[in-house]
């Protein structure tokens, strides 16, 4: 059994290392503008992960040209730029705010307020529909229910 | 009364986007290149016996044979179509014939992109299947692909007599498109001064 879940977890081990780049980055800051470039892009052939989650082949093709780019001392904002020249905005997870976009970040915006208004809306009413009772009233339910009590 | 034609009017606008969404292809990614120069590039041929007389026959200078690079500089004033393909490419095999039959209306140059494939399967694939193509370029490590926004093979691009890109398709082609799409495009784009 132990040399079972030996295989297994030695079977695994493999999988997982596959997967993993070698890369050297001259200094820290390098290596954080990498980890953070990659993952902001996203891999157009998996649409819904970014190219440091996703191991299709225009993933890792991404990767390394964005590696190199860094490599050649090209900024952050010029390999973002690089990339949506070629791929467009939908290639960076962080879309800048223009007319074409402005629905993605406004609209998060509009329904929370239309939420919000409904909230109050449906708050008031409730509060309108509670009726005061005059005090004569009051009384006269006291005694109603004080009669059943008696029969 | 008004308490429900509000709910079913707010369900119909829901539905209607939702229908909307339902039939918008996430695949197709507007390419920001439409209208751009074509990103330039100089690659290595993939040897094959290139269609008979295709361009010669259109009236355009034939490439020369023992070129071993095709440059985009190599085809500015001519309407020309860049396909993105590869043998590994499941898609690319159904679309193939079409453009085998495209290439025999000698409309237009057709270049190949022969995109992250092993040039020997990329042979076997075209001597077995046809060569639609003028010229397949080679794009082993996908750089060129790179430069083209090239992210769902096959793709084809139509590029005019100034070298910009007019038009875009992403996945295969289909005789629908060819006949609705790409032969009115080439017959204008023809038709332009060079």
């Amino acid at each position: 059994m132990k040399t079972l879940t030996l295989l297994f977890l030695l079977m695994t081990a493999n999988a997982t290392f596959a997967a993993v780049e070698y890369r050297q980055f001259d200094n820290a800051e390098q290596q954080q503008s990498y980890q953070s470039l990659i993952s902001e892009l996203r891999c157009l052939v998996c649409q819904n992960q970014t190219i440091a989650d996703s191991n299709a082949d225009l993933a890792q093709d991404l990767r390394r040209q964005v590696y190199e780019m860094l490599q050649q001392g090209k900024s952050k904002q010029e390999i973002a730029d690089f990339m949506t020249t070629r791929y467009g905005d939908f290639v960076l997870y962080n879309p800048p705010f223009k007319p074409k976009t402005g629905i993605l970040w406004l609209a998060p915006v509009v329904f929370l307020l239309i939420g919000l208004m409904a909230v109050f809306l449906i708050v008031r009413r409730k509060k309108s529909a509670s009726v005061e009772l005059s005090p004569e009233k009051k009384e006269k339910i006291r005694r109603l229910l004080e009669k059943g009590d008696a029969s | 009364m008004l308490k429900y034609i509000i709910p079913l009017i707010l369900f119909i606008i829901l539905a209607v986007f939702l229908a909307l969404g339902l039939n918008l292809n996430p695949r197709e990614i507007p390419s920001p290149l439409l209208g751009k120069p074509a990103p330039a590039f100089s690659a290595s041929k993939l040897q094959t016996t290139a269609r008979d007389g295709g361009s010669a026959a259109i009236g355009m200078e034939p490439m020369r044979p023992t070129e071993e690079k095709l440059a985009t500089a190599d085809l500015k004033g001519q309407v020309w179509l860049f396909n993105v393909w590869a043998s590994w490419c499941a898609s690319c095999r159904s679309e193939h014939p079409v453009l085998n039959q495209l290439a025999q209306q000698k409309a237009v140059m057709i270049i190949g992109l022969n995109y992250k494939d092993e040039p020997e399967a990329a042979k076997r694939w075209l001597a077995q299947l046809g060569n639609p193509y003028d010229v397949s370029i080679m794009d082993q490590d996908g750089r060129i692909g790179i430069d083209w926004g090239v992210y769902g093979v096959p793709e084809t691009f139509v590029i005019d007599k100034q070298g910009v890109i007019r038009y875009k398709h992403t996945g295969p082609v289909t005789a629908d498109d060819v006949q609705k799409t790409f032969l009115p495009l080439i017959a204008q784009l023809q038709a332009e001064p060079s």
